[in-house]
């Protein structure tokens, strides 16, 4: 025996089985509900890039993005910690010819990592490392600018500061909420950063989504794009490749691909490499100081981006006061670069085969990111996909305007939906240093997947979870994101435990990892703070030092916080005095309309302790009536006119 | 206010739960209550029914992703970024187990096994991973042979042919045996698929290196 199909009956199908009278309430449907007072403050949508940083806007569908005083979209990513303060962007540029050691560029690279990720040019680094402590609560590396001694969190959270401002001057009013897009192939710890980042900026992160994706979602609203597309995104630090199905406002990402540590920068640093080694060739070997190694990567950038336009070109190095010309053009650049490439070419044939599409049957190829305009890329994405690349939107501004319209559909409402997949597989150590992946790949996500494992000694009561993220088998080979310790195992022979982990990744592709024990069931359960993250102590001290009024700030966030519920109880009472208002005396009535008169004048008072109390009293006040209702409907229920049977017809009634 | 369950309404005829936003009654199969419109903690764990679909082998695919696009629509995380913690925490339960069991639903040998624990019977090569079908034993060690002594494309193929062919057989033998009850049938075919899907694979893969050279 089956039972009848049980598709969940949203409100209006019960409205329309009539179930619930009509009245002269605004209805929403679920989860279409606005915030209070959300219509004055518009969430926004930032492209947090390695080069440049966008932020951008939508209004009822409209994308359009945010620009400063001179008319400027891109800020760039570039931070100065200078005497006389710090500097984001334009003046931060400046500074890097002035003062080099004061400047932070392509801080994104540095997200998550540790001081062993930060590759070298020629042998000196482009930022001064603090040595690492062994003993400090987190690895995540820190650099020495300008006299202090930051993480990649805090210099980001300044680039954040800087857009949000301009967001405020244009808007004017107070940014608070954004969609932030991050690289598909951000591991946690990268996402896990770029939320401490936003935290320190005093932004709410309504959802991190995959640049890709975002680009698509500008393509799928904006351009009317369905079918399946490709997202080549090949950007200042990361390289991402998408494989999305467009249809009927369904954005559905099939496969993803790419690599967080492949970028413009990367053709900056060959181009670095080739200029240095015929230096080399002439004026013999010499050290370049961090500021002259940056002096040389802002030359090889140069002369990248002449390269786009021109065949070729005359630069320069300066470096210990002795200079070197260099000659460079379009073949030779193509030969430096052509590896890189074909490795991009590679991911997207891998990719095309995880969500088993051919070349053919792409509708078109969208291309993101400032590295697309090497003329090189351009071409093998063009000779690969046997089609000419779409550019009809900017590909600097194309991942900031979908972010905005995510944002205002998070916020607003939408019929939209985006569903994206986890980039990198997770899995846990076993024994021999092998990984057993426990969430693959191209996973749709939120999802939750769980292996068991086992004890391997008689008599151990304690097992070590040691989350990995990667493809690879061995451990070794792939990125670890957290240990933690399941302990208190009852003893018994080895191999008689059931240890059952569970991966649960959310929306933002986040994870967080829960063991337990089946035969006790003892249970534990972590949100992963990456290795290479920041630890609570230091996220918490990093918000002392720079929020100057962060009291301030954090009580108005938890008088929101209140005003959300208190505007939900005081709608669940409404509704439920409209279904069941006849089970209360007049007198009774009226003294839950007194209550909800309380909360709704609390809510408008902006008091968090009397929004707080009132909310409490409407609870005890209104336990009577809520009792009353459920006996009524388990009398329904037992006497025939079954619950459960209006149910099914709701369900079948929904079916159709 | 507390996410209660009225225990006696529960154990007198499990229908009718109470709503933890407006705490009023609301029957067993609703993810959403009737009266104040809240979303409901997941409650379906048959996954056939939570993508709205009858519990069978010969699926229908395009129904299984049209229920599942208008499901996620109603139950995403982001149609509840602005809602409060306990409505996001439910919807992102719902969408999570739509995404599990799509999943399952879609794979065929994670389909099979689902339907065989449905119905009750045990799953062969299940948690204790036994093979006690000598033919498909056998079968297996030699493809698995055949496949790592393969030194050039056309061996691939014929091994990815062979595959292809035995899942086909497989899937025509599953959808007959479930359909006629047969579980023990159906059991050693689940078996065989299991092995095919992951020979199969294995064998993409060495195809991929072949065609890349490396």
């Amino acid at each position: 025996m089956t039972k009848p199909c049980n598709v969940p009956a949203s409100f209006p199908e019960a409205l329309e089985a009539g179930r619930i009278p009509m009245a002269p309430l605004q209805i929403h449907e679920p989860g279409k509900t606005p915030l209070p007072h959300a219509e004055d403050q518009v969430a926004v949508g930032v492209d947090l890039g390695t080069t440049n940083t966008l932020i951008a806007v939508a209004r009822n569908g409209r994308p359009e993005i945010l620009r400063d005083r001179d008319g400027q979209a891109l800020l760039p990513s570039l931070v100065a910690y200078t005497d006389q303060g710090i500097l984001v962007g334009k003046p931060a540029r400046q500074a890097l010819l002035d003062d080099p050691h004061t400047v932070v560029a392509s801080v994104k690279r540095l997200m998550g990592r540790g001081a062993e990720n930060i590759r070298a040019v020629a042998g000196s680094l482009p930022y001064d490392i603090e040595p690492t402590d062994e003993n400090a609560g987190d690895r995540m590396v820190r650099l020495r600018v300008g006299g202090r001694s930051l993480t990649p969190v805090e210099i980001s959270a300044e680039i954040l500061r800087a857009v949000a401002a301009r967001a405020e001057a244009s808007l004017g009013h107070k940014v608070n909420r954004a969609v932030i897009t991050v690289p598909a192939h951000f591991d946690d710890a990268a996402r896990a950063a770029t939320k401490d980042a936003a935290k320190l900026a005093k932004i709410e992160v309504l959802r991190l989504v995959n640049e890709p994706t975002a680009a698509a979602l500008a393509y799928g609203l904006e351009k009317g794009a369905e079918g399946v597309y490709a997202v080549y995104d090949f950007g200042g630090g990361t390289f991402d490749i998408s494989v999305l199905r467009l249809q009927m406002g369904v954005f559905q990402v099939l496969a993803t691909g790419g690599d967080a540590q492949l970028g413009g920068d990367d053709i900056d640093h060959v181009i670095a490499e080739h200029f240095m080694q015929e230096r080399i060739a002439s004026l013999g070997v010499s050290t370049l100081t961090a500021g002259e190694a940056r002096m040389a990567l802002m030359s090889a950038r140069l002369a990248k981006e002449c390269l786009t336009t021109e065949v070729t070109g005359n630069w320069s190095l300066d470096a210990g006061g002795e200079q070197s010309s260099h000659d460079l053009d379009r073949p030779t650049l193509d030969r430096l670069i052509g590896p890189m490439v074909e490795r991009t070419i590679d991911h997207c044939r891998d990719v095309m085969a995880e969500a088993g599409v051919t070349p053919k049957e792409i509708q078109g190829v969208v291309l993101v990111g400032g590295s697309t305009r090497v003329p090189l890329v351009a071409q093998r994405v063009a000779e690969f996909f046997d089609t000419e690349p779409l550019v009809d939107i900017n590909p600097d501004e194309v991942v900031a305007l979908g972010a905005a319209l995510q944002a205002e559909a998070l916020t607003v409402g939408s019929d939209q939906l985006l569903l994206d997949v986890t980039p990198l597989s997770l899995g846990i150590e076993t024994m021999g240093g092998l990984v057993e992946k426990v969430v693959r790949r191209n996973t749709p996500v939120p999802t939750a997947q769980y292996q068991e494992f086992t004890t391997y000694q008689d008599g151990q009561t304690a097992l070590m979870i040691h989350v990995l993220q990667g493809e690879r088998e061995l451990v070794d080979q792939n990125r670890s994101l957290a240990q933690f310790e399941l302990s208190g195992i009852p003893p018994m022979t080895a191999g008689a435990a059931r240890v059952r982990v569970t991966f649960m990744v959310d929306a933002d592709g986040l994870l967080t990892v829960r063991a337990e024990e089946s035969t006790t069931g003892i249970q534990q359960e972590v949100a992963v703070k990456p290795s290479y993250g920041l630890d609570d102590k230091a996220m918490a001290a990093m918000l002392r030092a720079s929020l100057e009024n962060a009291e301030g700030d954090m009580a108005a966030r938890l008088l929101r916080e209140s005003k959300v519920e208190a505007e939900r109880i005081a709608l669940a009472v409404d509704a439920a005095l409209i279904a069941d208002g006849d089970l209360l005396s007049d007198d009774e009535r009226a003294v839950i309309d007194g209550f909800l008169i309380d909360l709704r004048s609390a809510v408008v008072a902006d008091d968090r302790d009397t929004v707080e109390a009132s909310a409490a009293a409407i609870n005890d006040g209104t336990s009577e009536f809520a009792q009353r209702r459920m006996d009524r409907g388990i009398s329904e229920a037992l006497t025939g006119v079954a619950l459960s049977q209006l149910s099914d017809t709701v369900d079948s009634g929904a079916k159709t | 206010m507390s996410a209660t369950q009225i225990d006696g309404a529960n154990g007198a005829n499990g229908q009718v739960l109470q709503c933890w936003s407006c705490q009023g009654p609301v029957s067993l199969g609703l993810s959403f209550c009737p009266t104040c419109q809240a979303i409901q903690s997941p409650r379906q764990t048959e996954i056939f029914a939570q993508l709205g679909l009858e519990p069978t082998f010969d699926l229908d695919f395009s129904q299984l992703e049209k229920n599942y696009f208008s499901l996620q629509r109603t139950f995403h995380p982001d149609s509840f970024a602005a809602k409060s913690p306990q409505e996001q925490e439910y919807s992102l339960q719902h969408a999570t187990n739509l995404n599990d069991a799509l999943k399952t639903l879609k794979s065929p040998v994670l389909r099979a096994e689902y339907l065989l624990q449905f119905h009750g019977a045990a799953v062969a090569g299940g948690p204790e991973k036994t093979v006690n079908d000598e033919a498909v034993l056998v079968e297996a060690m030699e493809t698995r042979e055949a496949l790592a002594e393969a030194e050039i494309p056309a061996d691939i193929e014929s091994i990815l042919t062979r595959a292809g062919d035995g899942i086909r057989d497989c899937t025509t033998g599953l959808s007959a045996a479930f359909a006629d009850g047969d579980l023990t049938a159906a059991a050693a075919l689940t078996l065989r698929l299991t092995y095919l899907v992951k020979l199969n694979d294995e064998a993409v893969q060495r195809a991929r290196i072949f065609s890349r050279g490396t």
